[in-house]
């Protein structure tokens, strides 16, 4: 039977070593299938995350030779065999163990989003056209390997200063809810840093869901800034009848 | 000694953090009580994330006939009339109100022409009931929970996991869990515990479950002393991934069939005409997984052991607008393009509708403070669950149980944890790590899957039922020294050891209430005994432990009010 070299990060906070496993392979068999395997069989405390095994949930994360990935979903055949498959946790997130990365940090930055708020007396009657956009931001399975892609996370670790691509969909997923009554420009401004962007579109290119994540989300979030806070002729406006911009 | 402990206290605390236990979260948390919610795995990952076809709630916006006794009825003979009559009116009554109320959360559902939620067909329905956002609802549904629960302030315990129910005398007082992260121990002390911890299926090769399915909730309740009832009933989805190997058992949406797929054997043959003419590839799941099941047997199988399933006659574009993720799943996964061919599928053990016996109205257990909604709870759905049927479920049931939980942790004093029991739990939750050279607990995963696949499978007989529960009591030998490597830390097989004690339970509890159903029905069907029998179609089994024995008994099924005969009586 044909096998596959995996070399695995082994270790935690304090640092780790990778290590080499042999991997027998089977037709169709994806990298999570090679980890199970693993603690099937050779390593069983080697620490993963999984739940569906199927694309949707978004748990298994990790870099596969240098690649953001989710590991349930990328074939050992479309790997080159004749050197290891290199499985390491994601980057910009701290190691707990072996694959397994700390993301709290997203969990706390989605509690400053204020929740979807219909408008008063919205009629609860809209159409199509008016869901898809939001929809596809709805897709989102927060594998967060947008975040773990983000220069301004993975090499400036902003992270105080910067909410991430997964943020900025979700907000333009409420924004452009047919619905939604609440603004949510000067938080992006202010507080999660959407200005630090620069539009590298590394996040769009890594979405397993294939959510337009710069083009869809982020630059018409940046472009309502703009118009809210930028906008020359309302600034003028606003100078006159004394209001504030936010 | 409970001080050596992290302890956090909460009027009501969920276990698990599906659609069941959030909506039962939230529910309590709009009462005025604190809520927490553990789960084993992070925030927004449970199974709920992977339900795909949509949420049944006779809404009537696209067959303006449909209407809460229809939904009734359905669900009533899809589940062969073993039901709990209550829960499957309540459920049918209240499924609407808890869809619209999604909506005002946020959830955005595919539409009507004319601007409303849009419904699609499903097997056993009579109407197009299922409200659905492409093949995606149940990550909708999660989110719009998670994102609500968030934001009316629950605590949330991610990636932690209840090892034992703690008692104070007969009532619930909370529970001992463990921190996979760390592998600490951390006590919740509670006036009202909801199970919503989901089903069993990886007791069984062959599944479309997560890991995180290995019925913990319903062995935790039955070792305090709860009911567990109808454990024969486990559903296997007829259409399941088939190749490759990899991805054997991950589900393929009914929505394919609803959408108009068809089911062919490899002669090319529209078999479902011989055995559910009337209702074709929408006929009840038991009936198609029973069907594609016996064409492979009978050598009309594909090439890989399943059957044909083609929704390639519609157009490229309708097929990915409503069903996006089965696209990406096979083209990505098994290399076909199912706008252009045919898929194979094939059974997969999908579904639990037996699971902890509760009160219709309040899903309270027979054990004071005990509350279990959604899978892990029994009574909806009979012997055979309808499609949809599950979602709605979990917002209705969910729903009732956060009300019961919130009104029971206000009229109780706080409880008192017990030492012993605590003490107790931690020493047998660390045996695995003083163990040298023991077997590992992924091996007798592996036996035990291979068994229930084999043994206690889609058709069974009683001399193979007997054979897995001898098999069964093994397992529980090899168990009792298996031994796990490595730290505390995030070790999944450790994890793994103390999680095959519940599956165990629950495998037992299937084998026995299977062995002792002498007759086919729903999702039991015993070779053996091929036939309904109307005697057993007014009883439930019911498991409980008892001198620490498993014991079995049934329960009568109580009369049907005249004025729902009725409605089960009418043709539409």
């Amino acid at each position: 039977m044909a096998e596959a070299t995996m070399q695995i990060f082994r270790g935690g906070p304090d640092g780790g070593k990778p290590v080499e496993y042999k991997v027998p392979i089977a037709p169709g068999m994806v990298v999570l299938d090679g980890l199970h395997y693993i603690q099937g069989h050779l390593a069983p405390d080697l620490a993963v995350r999984w739940n569906c095994k199927a694309g949707k949930c978004g748990s298994c994360s990790a870099e596969v030779n240098g690649r953001p990935r989710l590991t349930c979903k990328t074939r050992i055949d479309s790997l080159p065999l004749d050197k290891p498959i290199v499985v390491n946790p994601m980057k910009s997130f701290p190691v707990i163990k072996d694959l397994v990365t700390d993301v709290s940090w997203n969990y706390r930055v989605n509690k400053k989003i204020p929740p979807f708020q219909p408008r008063p007396g919205a009629e609860w009657k809209f159409y199509q056209e008016d869901v898809d956009r939001s929809q596809e931001f709805r897709k989102c399975i927060e594998c967060f390997l947008c975040q773990n892609v983000c220069h301004v996370l993975r090499d400036h670790d902003n992270h105080e200063q910067f909410a991430g691509p997964r943020f900025f969909v979700r907000i333009a997923g409420l924004e452009m809810h047919p619905l939604d009554g609440v603004s949510r420009t000067k938080l992006l401004r202010d507080e999660l840093g959407l200005g630090l962007c620069n539009i590298t579109k590394c996040c769009t290119e890594v979405c397993p869901e294939e959510i337009h994540i710069t083009d869809n989300a982020i630059i018409p979030l940046k472009e309502r800034v703009v118009d809210q806070f930028y906008d020359p002729l309302l600034w003028v406006v606003r100078k006159i009848s004394g209001t504030s911009g936010g | 000694m409970t001080e050596k402990f992290e302890t956090h206290e909460q009027d009501v605390l969920v276990i698990g953090a599906g659609g069941a236990g959030l909506r039962a979260a939230i529910e309590a948390l709009a009462q005025g009580v604190s809520v927490g919610v553990v789960c084993k795995s992070l925030l927004g990952k449970a199974h709920t994330v992977m339900a795909e076809g949509g949420i049944a709630a006779a809404m009537a916006n696209v067959d303006s006939a449909d209407n809460w006794r229809t939904h009734f009825r359905d669900t009533m003979r899809g589940g062969k009339m073993l039901n709990n009559w209550r829960m499957a009116q309540l459920h049918a009554q209240e499924a609407p109100d808890r869809v619209r109320e999604l909506e005002q959360w946020g959830a955005l559902f595919d539409r009507t022409q004319d601007g409303q939620i849009l419904q699609r067909a499903f097997g056993g329905h009579t109407f197009r009931r299922l409200c659905h956002v492409g093949d995606r609802t149940g990550l909708e549904m999660i989110r719009t929970l998670q994102d609500r629960g968030v934001q009316q302030g629950f605590d949330v315990y991610m990636e932690c996991t209840v090892v034992r129910l703690l008692k104070d005398g007969p009532r619930c007082a909370g529970a001992l869990a463990y921190w996979r992260e760390q592998g600490r121990f951390v006590l919740f002390k509670a006036k009202s515990v909801v199970i919503a911890t989901g089903g069993i299926g990886k007791a069984w090769r062959i599944t479309s479950n997560s890991w995180e399915y290995t019925g913990d909730g319903m062995a935790l309740a039955y070792e305090a002393g709860a009911e567990l009832m109808d454990m024969e009933f486990v559903q296997f989805h007829p259409t399941g991934m088939v190749w490759p190997p990899g991805v054997q058992g991950i589900l393929v949406t009914e929505a394919v069939r609803g959408e108009g797929g068809i089911l062919r054997n490899k002669n090319g043959e529209r078999f479902m005409e011989r055995y559910d003419p009337k209702r074709m590839e929408l006929s009840t799941r038991d009936v198609v997984a029973r069907s594609i099941y016996t064409e492979v047997r009978e050598g009309r199988g594909t090439e890989h052991g399943g059957a044909y399933l083609d929704i390639s006659h519609k157009p490229a574009e309708y097929v990915k607008r409503k069903l996006p993720s089965m696209y990406h799943q096979f083209k990505e996964l098994a290399d076909v393009d199912i706008t252009k061919g045919p898929m194979e599928v094939g059974p997969t053990c999908h579904y639990m509708m037996g699971g902890i016996r509760v009160e219709a109205e309040t899903a309270q257990s027979s054990v004071p403070g005990l509350f279990a909604a959604g899978e892990a709870a029994a009574g909806l759905h009979g012997s055979n669950r309808l499609g949809g049927n599950s979602l709605s479920d979990l917002l209705v049931f969910g729903c009732r149980a956060g009300l019961a939980a919130a009104k029971h942790a206000r009229e109780v004093s706080s409880a008192t944890l017990d030492a012993a029991q605590i003490e107790q739990s931690e020493r047998e939750a660390l045996a695995p790590f003083q163990r040298q050279a023991g077997e590992s607990p992924y091996a007798i995963h592996r036996d035990l899957q291979e068994l229930m696949q084999n043994l206690v499978g889609i058709y069974r007989n009683r001399e193979d039922v007997q054979r897995a529960l001898l098999e069964i009591e093994k397992f529980k030998k090899r168990l009792e020294v298996v031994s796990v490597e490595g730290s505390r830390m995030f070790n999944p097989g450790w994890h793994l050891a103390l999680e095959l004690k519940a599956m165990l339970t629950v495998a037992e509890a299937v084998a026995r209430s299977a062995l002792v159903r002498e007759e086919s029905r729903g999702a039991h069907s015993r070779i053996d005994f091929p036939d309904l029998d109307p005697v057993w179609g007014t009883k439930n089994n019911i498991v409980r432990q008892e001198g620490g024995a498993m014991a079995l008994r049934q329960n009568p099924i109580s009369e049907i009010p005249a004025e729902l005969k009725q409605i089960l009586a009418e043709d539409k």
